[in-house]
């Protein structure tokens, strides 16, 4: 099967070849070993992972351009006004905000513990990019696939609160401190029913790993059907996890300012509110993969399409509650997480069993 | 060292709209104490007009409020009458009964507007700005000006309605009417919006009027009292209308009090159009008014304001005082915020209508 790896270790073999001949061309002495090594096989492969992943995060970081685009755009909508006008429907409102927040300078407050300032900021981007590599997009474009990618990316999900918090603290204000608390208690609050919910995705399938996941749906049933009630739960606690309203407390501007990320300016605020998107999108693409079927749909487009346009449905879901709700207070989403959305997690989990045991499907 | 701590929420914050501060004692983020502070914006008013003459003041009257011009230039206008004795042709009466209830509706919008934002629901504040500005383009029509119409005389108004102005109210109030139950599915028929507002910041009617509330903060707390039905000025006393009360005295009663109140302004304004008589709209006054003082009170969108003018005998007022209701609404701010969650600050203070520009004066 060509996959997008297959495809590019041709690629890389290619220019790999093209360096070693240069390196020839050269005659330099002390090059001579040069050559050689480059085109033996852990070179070729390192070569071409990074490729891999190159081509993926540009690609995801469009999706989460597209997202943002589409939130604008629906938003408005919704609100009876246009959205964005810049260049062609509104695409290049992304690229002009970009380009204003780079140009922004860089300022970090007097009192703030640089270090863990700076930090934080990493850490939030560097996990959100590390869960574009966990999620693929069809059997042939992915960057890993391992067994437990489920259980990796969660695992990596559920890194942020640890970085809002250092970021909250690490700021010396008391509006980013009590967002970073907030984002703490709500991620971990929420994070429970979204484990529970897996679980039962899990006892259906019979796996971890993605592929197996939506080739179980492509044989049996698309799992939203049975587990309905999980995807009910799941939606609700990816809306909180993703951080948007009506859950968008760590961030809830009316109180505290802008939350957690009050004290950053320039390029890494434009980051962190773009990864806010990126973490929507792994949220749109878990249920998408874990009860929408995945890449599953009749085989006259691509599969990485089917796989795109359901993501993109679930995140109209997300910006058409955006657009009905108003933010609730931290201690009714507790309350939501842990009286509402957890006992039907385990209802849910119960079916789980009890479809598996009566050997259903 | 205790683990309270003083937050200040202004002068410069996402929630305050005007330009004041809210300092709260939060134990976690339960409030143990506030204490709101103005004086941000004082600009000398009632000095400032000492040195105008009478008819100089009704433009400055205008920007005491840019929510609702209107009624604060009426009541200055009411107060001068008073003062030099004058008469106002009945005409000139219904057409400031109407532009005031008019005016009741664009500030109650306004107000609607600002409590979205504070909760989070941005479609709420398009849609009531959305419905706000085709009350806005009738006031255009009358007097030139979207917010700051300059618009009442002393001793009338300054110019006749202009051509199929009765028409164009009529159809901008049938749309009003109808649009205001759409935004009445957003708020009142969703959950999050109740969870925000039902049993929050709740007075009682005798400690409300122990505060000294007034307008419809104190008919949330079911306090029958308004102005234009228990001290009539213009032509309150010959149309028919309800004064909205609300029992429960939280949020969502004042918020109740202020949706119905818009139904009722809507009433008031047909019934003007539909009485209203032919004759002249304003009458010639003379340049310096008797000796002696002037008070007047009435019931302005957000309670009651009064004006007390001394002359003495001059064409300039010795000494203006202005009553703003927001005031001393705001000294029930604590009361009110007492024993909640900073994140009910938002719903407590966007319930209350807070307009710096009277309140500092």
């Amino acid at each position: 099967m060509e996959t997008l790896y297959t495809v590019l270790q041709g690629l890389s073999e290619w220019l790999l070849g093209v360096i070693a001949w240069l390196v020839d061309w050269t005659r330099l002495g002390f090059l001579s070993g040069l050559a050689d090594w480059l085109e033996t096989e852990p070179v070729l492969t390192a070569v071409t992972t990074l490729l891999v992943a190159v081509i993926y995060l540009i690609t995801l970081m469009m999706m989460g351009l597209c997202f943002i685009w589409m939130e604008r755009k629906f938003l408005g909508r919704f609100m009876d006004r246009r959205g964005t006008q810049v260049g062609v429907l509104g695409f290049f409102q992304n690229f002009a905000d970009g380009i204003k927040v780079v140009l922004k300078e860089h300022i970090v407050p007097k009192a703030a513990d640089r270090g863990l300032f700076e930090f934080a900021i990493f850490a939030i981007l560097a996990t959100s990019f590390m869960l574009f590599g966990c999620i693929p997009l069809s059997p042939q474009f992915y960057v890993i696939n391992v067994d437990l990618a489920l259980l990796l990316g969660l695992a990596i999900f559920s890194f942020a609160p640890f970085s809002i918090l250092i970021g909250g603290w690490a700021s010396n204000n008391k509006f980013t401190l009590i967002g970073g608390m907030r984002a703490a208690a709500q991620l971990i609050a929420l994070e429970i029913p979204i484990l529970l919910v897996v679980v039962s995705v899990v006892v259906m399938t019979g796996s971890l790993s993605f592929m197996d996941i939506v080739s179980w749906q492509q044989e049996n049933i698309w799992l939203g059907i049975p587990l309905f009630i999980g995807l009910i739960t799941f939606l609700i606690a990816a809306i909180g996890e993703a951080e948007r309203v009506p859950f968008d407390l760590p961030e809830a501007e009316a109180e505290l300012v802008e939350g957690w990320q009050t004290e950053y300016g320039d390029v890494r605020w434009g980051l962190v509110m773009a990864s806010d998107y990126f973490r929507a999108y792994i949220m749109c693409a878990l249920v998408t993969m874990m009860f929408l079927g995945g890449w599953d749909g009749p085989d006259f487009i691509w599969a990485e399409i089917w796989f795109l346009s359901k993501t993109f449905i679930v995140f109209f879901f997300f910006v058409w509650v955006r657009a009905a709700m108003v933010r609730i207070r931290t201690d009714q989403i507790l309350t939501l997480g842990w009286r509402r959305l957890l006992p039907l997690a385990v209802v849910n989990l119960l079916i789980a069993i009890a479809l598996k045991t009566a050997e259903v499907f | 060292m205790s683990d309270e701590m003083w937050v200040n929420m202004g002068p410069q914050h996402p929630f305050n709209h005007g330009l004041w501060n809210l300092r709260v004692r939060l134990d976690g983020e339960t409030i143990t104490a506030a204490e709101p502070i103005v004086g941000y914006l004082h600009r000398g008013w009632e000095k400032m007009v000492e040195n105008r003459t009478y008819p100089q003041i009704v433009p400055l009257a205008d920007r005491l409020c840019y929510g609702s011009s209107f009624s604060w230039s009426h009541v200055y206008c009411l107060t001068a009458e008073k003062m030099f004795n004058i008469e106002v042709p009945e005409r000139a009466k219904y057409i400031r009964t109407a532009c005031l209830e008019i005016q009741r509706i664009i500030s109650h919008l306004l107000w609607l507007m600002a409590l979205g934002t504070d909760l989070g629901s941005y479609t709420i504040l398009i849609w009531s700005l959305r419905e706000r500005e085709v009350f806005l383009d009738r006031m255009v029509d009358l007097s030139g000006a979207r917010m700051t119409y300059n618009y009442p005389r002393i001793g009338g108004v300054r110019n006749d309605i202009p051509m199929n102005f009765e028409r164009d109210i009529n159809r901008a109030l049938d749309l009003f009417e109808t649009r205001l139950r759409e935004i009445e599915a957003l708020t009142d028929e969703n959950q999050a919006f109740r969870m925000r507002t039902v049993g929050i910041g709740k007075i009682g009617a005798e400690k409300a009027m122990n505060l000294g509330l007034t307008g419809p903060n104190l008919r949330g707390s079911g306090v029958d009292l308004d102005l234009r039905r228990h001290d009539p000025y213009e032509v309150y006393e010959d149309l028919d209308f309800e004064v909205c009360t609300a029992t429960d005295g939280d949020c969502w009663s004042r918020y109740r009090v202020r949706i119905d109140e818009m139904r009722e302004s809507a009433k008031i304004v047909r019934q003007c159009f539909a009485e209203m008589p032919k004759g002249p709209v304003r009458v010639k006054v003379p340049r310096c008014p008797p000796k002696g003082t002037a008070t007047c009170r009435v019931e302005d969108p957000r309670g009651e304001s009064l004006m007390y003018v001394v002359s003495d005998g001059t064409d300039r007022p010795y000494r203006l005082k202005v009553r703003s209701p927001n005031y001393v609404n705001l000294s029930a701010a604590p009361e009110m915020l007492l024993g909640h969650k900073i994140s009910d600050v938002p719903s407590i203070m966007g319930v209350m209508d807070m307009c710096i520009g009277e309140t500092d004066r």
